[in-house]
Order: C-alpha cells, then sequence, then structure tokens
C-alpha cells in the first residue's frame, strides 16, 4: 500500500516536473525541472523493482547508515566548497582567471556565492545532521524515530545543495547573501528541514534517559531558528510558476533589515550553536572528561538565545537604517561576548586534567586550536559590530577575515575534530590510520588559517584607513584603484593559505579512506546497549 | 564509563547524570565571566539612555547626547566647508590663466582637482590620467580640442558630444557609406604614409587626392589636425583608437563618436576650475 502511494507521488511529480522543464522560461528553470524529473523518475523505476522483494527485517541497534553517509557527503562538499574558495581568492589576485570562456559562468559573481554555500550549507550543514544524528542516538540511548525519514533528510538535503548550487552558476539567485537559492528551492529546503525537526524532536521524545543532554538543547536551538529565519527571509512571490524569478516581501531598508536578521543568525544559529552543540558532544568524548560545569552551560545557552537573534543591524551601520535600531543590535552585540565565550570557557575547561593528551592526540589538538579560534571571533566579532570600529573595519577585508577565522578556525576545525571521531566508529576500525597525518593536517590547517586572517586583517585596516584618508583641506587623497592595486600583495598570501588549508583538507581525506580500508577491524563491535 | 577520576585534589562533584558515558560537573559560574557579563549589561544599559536606542510609537528615544549618524556626517562636512568656505569662492571666481599668480590658490586647486579627478575622471582617463582606447591621454601636449586651462575648463565644464547645449560637438563621416572599399584602403595608406609607417606607396599616391577631397576640411591638408572639430593630428605617433592599418580603415569607414558628460552638471564652478587646474598641470598644458 505505501509503495503504491509513493509511485503515484514519484509518478506525478516526474510528470509535473517533464511539464515544467517543457514551458520553462529560463535556463536555470529548465535545468532544475530536469534534475527534479530525473532524479523523481529514478526513483520511481528503483520502487517499482523493489516492490515484490520483502521488507528487509528492521536492522537493531542505532541508525548509523544515514551518519556514515553524512560524514562523507561532509567530506566531499568540504573539498568542492574549499577548492572554489582558493579558486576565487586568485581570481581577486589575478583577474584574468575570470576566464573569457567562462564569462556568466566561472567568474567572480557567480562562483563567490557558490563558495559561500558549499562551505557553509553543503560541508557545515551536513556536518550538522550528520553528528546531531549521530549524538541525539547516543545521548538519548534510541534509534532514530521515523524510519528512514532520516534518509529522505539526507537525500533531500543533497538534492538542495545540487539545485542552489547549479541555481548559481545558471544565474537563478534572490541576491540575498547567503540566501541565494530562488523560490523553489527554498520551499524544498523547507520541506526537508521540517522533516529533519521532526526526525530530531522525535527521537528526543523518545529518549531513554531522564534528561536532555546539552549538546541536543543547542542542535535544537539550531534547527527550529533556521527554519524561521529561512521562511521569513525568503518570503517572495513568483513571477511566474514556470521561471525562477520571485519578488521578495520586503523592500528597500525593510528587506535589507530582515536580510541580516537572516545573515547574523544563519552565523549565530547555524555556525554558532549548531556547532557549539557539536562541541559538547565531542570534546568530552575525545578527552574522557566531564564537562566543566553544568551551569555555565545553562546560564550561557539561553543567554545565546535571547541575545544573539537581535544583533543583525550591526551589519548596517551608516545605511539608511535608522539609529535606533543599529545602536541596539550593536548593544545586543557587545554584551552577547561572555554568553558565547561560555562554551569556550566550557570547552576548553573540559580538558583540565587531561591537558597531557594535547601531546599525544592530534585530534584533541584539533579540537583545542577550534575553540580557541571560536573565544577569538566571539571577541573580534562584538568588537567589530561597535560603530566606531564598523566605520573602519566595514566593508573592507577585516569583514572577510573575520569570518574566516570563525570559519575555518572554529566550524572547520571542529568538524574535522567530529570527522577523525567519527570515521574509525561509524566504520567499525580499532582507530585512525595515521596520527601522523592528523598531525599534518592540523599543522597546515593551522598555519593556513593563519596566513588568512593576518593577511585580511592588515589589507582590512589598510584599505579601510585609505578610504577615509583626506588631506589637510578635506580631499580624499585615495582613488579606489588605489586600494585595489594596494591590496594584491595579501591578496595572494590569503590565496595561498587557502592552499594549504584545502591541502589539509585532503589529507585527511586521504586518512579517512585509509582508515575506512586499512585499518584492523574492532574485535567485537559491541551492540548498542540503550535502554536499560 | 571505566574511568575513576584520581582523588589528587578536590575532585568536584558531578550533577549524576551520564550520557553514553559523559558526565557534568557542578562547577559554579567562573566569577569573571559572571562580573564581565554584568558589566556589559550595565554598559548596554546606559549606552541606550546616551544613544538613539529604545523603539516608541512614533520614532525612537532620542538619546541624551543628542547624536544622529547623519549629523556627524553634516558636521564634519560642513567644518571643512567652513575652513574652506574664503579660498573656494576665490577659486570660483578666478582668472585661470593668472592662477600661477597666486601660490596658495594654486596648490589649493591642484590638491582639490586631484581629489575631484579621482573620484570622476579615473575610471575613463585611468588613474594616473594616460588614458585608455578611446579614451584621451591627459599627460601629453597632444590636445583635440585645446590645452590651455581654459580650453580644459570647457571641455570639462560642457563635454563633448553629450545631449548638452554647449557640448563640444563634431562628427566625422561614415566614409563606408560615401567612398568605395577600394578608396578607403587608397585613402589609409595615405594616413600611414603622413603618420611616418610603413605604407604602399602606388595606393598612397592614390589616395592623396581623395584625403584633400574628403578629409582636408577638417584635418587640415597637412593632417596635422584642427582644434576647432576636435579632428586629431594624425601625423603623429599618438593615435586615440590605435594607428595600425586595420584600426584607422575602422575608424574612417565606421567613423568613432567619443562623448564626454558635461561634468558642470555635477561638479561647482571650483571644482571644474581646480580639475582644470589640476589637468593642466599633469605634464601637456599650454
Amino acid at each position: 500500500m505505501w509503495n503504491v502511494v509513493k509511485l503515484v507521488v514519484l509518478g506525478l511529480v516526474t510528470l509535473a516536473a517533464a511539464i515544467a522543464a517543457n514551458y520553462a522560461r529560463d535556463l536555470a528553470y529548465q535545468v532544475h525541472a530536469i534534475i527534479v524529473m530525473l532524479v523523481a523518475g529514478g526513483l520511481f523505476l528503483w520502487t517499482v523493482r523493489r516492490t515484490d522483494e520483502p521488507l528487509p527485517p528492521p536492522e537493531p541497534g542505532y541508525l548509523d547508515g544515514v551518519v556514515r553517509a553524512g560524514v562523507i557527503a561532509t567530506a566531499f562538499w568540504g573539498i568542492v566548497g574549499f577548492l572554489v574558495g582558493v579558486f576565487i581568492a586568485f581570481q581577486l589576485a589575478f583577474p584574468s582567471l575570470n576566464f573569457e570562456w567562462l564569462q556568466g559562468y566561472g567568474n567572480f559573481g557567480r562562483l563567490r556565492p557558490l563558495h559561500t554555500s558549499a562551505v557553509i550549507f553543503a560541508f557545515g550543514g551536513n556536518a550538522l545532521i550528520a553528528t546531531s544524528f549521530y549524538v541525539v542516538q547516543r545521548t538519548c540511548a534510541t534509534r532514530l524515530w521515523g524510519g528512514n525519514l532520516a534518509w529522505f533528510v539526507f537525500w533531500g538535503y543533497q538534492l538542495f545543495i545540487v539545485l542552489a548550487a547549479t541555481g548559481y552558476l545558471l544565474g537563478a539567485t534572490q541576491s540575498k547573501e547567503y540566501a541565494e537559492p530562488e523560490w523553489y528551492t527554498d520551499i524544498w529546503l523547507t520541506i526537508v528541514w521540517v522533516a529533519y525537526l521532526a526526525v530530531f524532536l522525535g527521537t528526543i521524545y523518545r529518549r531513554k534517559e531522564p534528561h536532555i543532554y546539552v549538546a541536543n538543547w543547542f542542535y535544537l536551538a539550531f534547527i527550529v531558528t533556521i527554519a524561521m529565519l529561512h521562511i521569513i527571509n525568503n518570503l517572495s512571490l513568483p513571477v511566474s510558476i514556470f521561471g525562477s524569478k520571485s519578488v521578495q516581501l520586503f523592500a528597500g531598508v525593510q528587506d535589507a533589515m530582515v536580510q541580516w536578521w537572516y545573515g547574523h543568525n544563519a552565523v549565530g544559529f547555524l555556525l554558532t550553536a549548531g556547532f557549539l552543540g557539536m562541541m559538547y558532544y565531542f570534546v568530552p568524548k575525545q578527552a574522557e572528561r566531564p564537562v566543566y560545569s553544568y551551569k555555565l552551560s545553562i546560564i550561557h545557552f539561553w543567554a545565546l538565545i535571547f541575545l544573539y537573534i537581535w544583533a543583525g543591524p550591526h551589519h548596517l551601520h551608516y545605511t539608511a537604517l535608522p539609529d535606533w535600531a543599529t545602536t541596539l543590535g550593536m548593544v545586543f552585540s557587545v554584551i552577547l561576548w561572555m554568553p558565547s565565550w561560555g562554551g569556550m570557557i566550557n570547552g576548553l575547561m573540559t580538558l583540565s586534567g587531561a591537558w597531557d593528551k594535547l601531546r599525544t592526540d592530534p585530534v584533541i589538538r584539533m579540537m583545542v586550536i577550534s575553540i580557541g579560534f571560536y573565544g577569538m571571533s566571539t571577541f573580534e566579532g562584538p568588537m567589530m559590530s561597535i560603530r566606531a570600529v564598523n566605520s573602519l573595519s566595514h566593508y573592507t577585508d577585516w569583514t572577510i577575515g573575520h569570518v574566516h577565522s570563525g570559519a575555518l578556525g572554529w566550524n572547520g576545525m571542529i568538524t574535522f575534530g567530529a570527522l577523525y571521531f567519527l570515521t574509525p566508529r561509524l566504520w567499525g576500525r580499532e582507530g585512525l590510520y595515521s596520527l601522523k597525518l592528523v598531525n599534518w593536517h592540523f599543522w597546515l590547517a593551522t598555519l593556513g588559517i593563519v596566513l588568512y586572517a593576518a593577511s585580511m586583517w592588515v589589507s582590512g585596516i589598510m584599505e579601510g584607513l585609505m578610504w577615509r584618508e583626506v588631506d589637510a583641506n578635506g580631499f580624499l587623497v585615495n582613488s579606489f584603484a588605489d586600494t585595489v592595486a594596494a591590496k594584491f600583495p595579501m591578496y595572494v598570501a590569503r590565496a595561498l593559505g587557502g592552499v594549504f588549508y584545502l591541502t589539509g583538507a585532503l589529507i585527511m581525506c586521504y586518512n579517512l579512506w585509509m582508515t575506512v580500508r586499512r585499518s584492523p577491524a574492532k574485535a567485537e563491535t559491541p551492540a548498542m546497549a540503550p535502554a536499560e | 564509563m571505566a574511568r575513576k577520576p584520581e582523588k589528587k585534589k578536590q575532585e568536584p562533584e558531578t550533577t549524576g547524570h551520564s550520557w553514553d558515558g559523559i558526565e557534568e560537573y557542578n562547577n559554579p559560574l567562573p566569577r569573571w565571566w559572571l562580573w564581565i557579563f554584568y558589566l556589559t549589561i550595565i554598559w548596554g544599559i546606559g549606552y541606550t539612555i546616551a544613544y538613539p536606542a529604545w523603539p516608541l510609537i512614533n520614532g525612537a528615544t532620542p538619546g541624551l547626547l543628542g547624536w544622529s549618524s547623519r549629523g556627524e556626517v553634516a558636521e564634519e562636512i560642513q567644518r571643512f566647508k567652513e575652513k574652506n568656505a574664503e579660498i573656494e569662492a576665490k577659486l570660483a571666481s578666478a582668472d585661470l590663466t593668472r592662477l600661477s599668480e597666486d601660490p596658495e590658490l594654486m596648490s589649493y586647486a591642484i590638491n582639490a582637482g586631484a581629489a575631484v579627478f579621482r573620484t570622476n575622471c579615473i575610471q575613463c582617463h585611468g588613474a594616473g590620467g594616460q588614458g585608455a582606447v578611446g579614451f584621451p591621454n591627459l599627460l601629453d601636449d597632444d590636445w583635440l580640442w585645446g590645452g590651455d586651462i581654459e580650453s580644459i575648463a570647457y571641455t570639462v565644464r560642457n563635454g563633448i558630444r553629450n545631449e548638452t547645449d554647449d557640448a563640444r560637438y563634431s562628427e566625422m563621416p561614415k566614409f563606408g557609406e560615401i567612398l568605395e572599399e577600394e578608396e578607403i584602403d587608397q585613402v589609409v595608406n595615405y594616413v600611414l604614409s603622413i603618420s611616418g609607417q610603413e605604407y604602399d606607396a602606388e595606393q598612397a599616391a592614390l589616395g592623396a587626392p581623395i584625403f584633400e577631397e574628403n578629409c582636408a576640411a577638417c584635418h587640415g591638408v597637412d593632417g596635422k589636425g584642427n582644434r576647432d572639430f576636435g579632428a586629431p593630428n594624425l601625423t603623429d605617433a599618438i593615435w586615440l583608437y590605435g594607428g595600425d592599418p586595420e584600426t584607422i580603415k575602422e575608424t574612417v569607414t565606421y567613423s568613432r563618436f567619443g562623448v564626454m558628460p558635461a561634468m558642470g552638471l555635477r561638479l561647482s564652478d571650483a571644482q571644474v576650475n581646480a580639475v582644470a587646474a589640476y589637468v593642466h598641470q599633469l605634464g601637456g598644458g599650454e
């Protein structure tokens, strides 16, 4: 019966997508309709071929297949995102890399959102979905709720990534930073995200532990808030049901405000809260130490959740946004400093009594440096939100440097740590293939970040000072082109930092691959022991 | 979890729960953390009293300091305006030909002109005024419409071939509609011959009468150009669009129509004079 419903739905989707592809008004929409048609049609055939097969008995224990897939997807999209990042960094340094034959598809303007979305949503998003599925099962001592719904979340999310990425290259964009995908991609993500929320909440509801572990608070805050942000920032009316273009509901400064309310909280809830969830599980597990302070985790959780949501207007200092709104954005950002640091303290102090492991365990070292970068960028952020600082830093490379010390340092490193933790466990191996390679990865990544952040600080501050420089009579001293020319060496250094970081990640992929292929299998994989 | 804590120091208590082997200590909030948190809150309250912050039904609290971001910029602009008011007025009505007699005014005009140039002119003429294909180099002494300071000021103020009435204007015909291609090739060779480049002597000889009949009216019998029509000198090595045979042929066949906006519509008199003074002293001023 269930198969019949599935077949009917898939058949209708295939048909509708074929019709849409036929009537498509633009290339991006047509390509997307064809992708949807192929996926739905393929699933239809796959389902038909399996209708006679008896259902496999439900496997006992945790649902780890989807986490394994998530680990692979995280590593894959990570490499894609870093590669595009390195390429566009070189495009900025050497504009002739905007090849003539790629104009309209592969120039900087098209590739830049591809890079940001690939690293934030494809790499970061997959890391969060995979680890949250792993962590929520372990800390609730129960299997994921909803059966194959978790698989739907995984594959649905990959489809979203493919639609978004091809859309950028073909020019389907709302021109909203980090919210570029057009209306139908947004609707699809909403469906996937609601399924994700259902799986997560269902699992928590069925938990066999009396209390909900702190990591799950953060994951849940991330899932719920991202849903809210995503829906409100993407309210728009399609120009045609057969075209990718849509018109935003909000206009002018209201649109800017909603966009940065979204944009800042994508950082706050996806890149901060979600990854704090990751940190709260993997750091104590890897260190084999209790979390430092339960009280601190409660206070900093609620303070973070309450304060972050107000901080968006600090992206709009000295714009058409009224002064009162930017004041509030700035004040909440500064007050946010300590709640953010609560996570850092809890992470670092968890290691007290286990500091010796820093010498022997490069995975712990990776996690510690990630928490360090977290602390640094959550100090830098509130500082940059202060009006006087922002008047220098805004629109300069300083912002880019700040984002990357957070993204490469905090999000990247904690994700690498989690991948090193998960791979041997998920594939039943004794341990990692090579700790020496982890060490190489650690140093390459760290050096890459240092090169990146330092060059962007220098270039950003220099650029800001050059823009505002006036002579004794109040005349501007530099032309814009002068500032661009002056940044060239820093652009090269930044791109080099990117190469280091990418190389480290490639080493990681090799190491993880070899762990699965070569590492000795664990003698006896203990069956899950939930529910005592 | 198998690990038993070694009782070196007083181990803090845990909360008693364990999730997948993870326990939590019941440590208090770090004092320094808590106090800095309180301090930022107190600072935040103070700041929102001092600056515009809390939204009301109509508008928002203005803040005790009376600060606004627009006010801040206006104040800064006003400061320089007042400071420069006197010399700006002098510059606006200055006799440009006698500018160099007043060193103070001259140096102000060049600084101001450089700033105006950086904001308004470099998009076409290049950061150093070196020009580009189709946009004249302002560093040399080859001028289409005149290189004395007043001619430069006129060009800046009124522009070239734009919609305004006082713009400098001239239009070269598309000779592709007038001459046969064969004749164009001949006249191109003639132009190559007078500009000191390699040419086909036979063709050039045939081109000479064509030039005299069709081109000399603007470019002069000797091909040295005429500033009344902005007609370029064809005998030197300076070319606005290029001096190779193909480009010259294209120019003759299809003509060119370079436009410069009337900058007087967006610049003040003082700014026009300033940028004229700046361009005049770049190297080629007459």
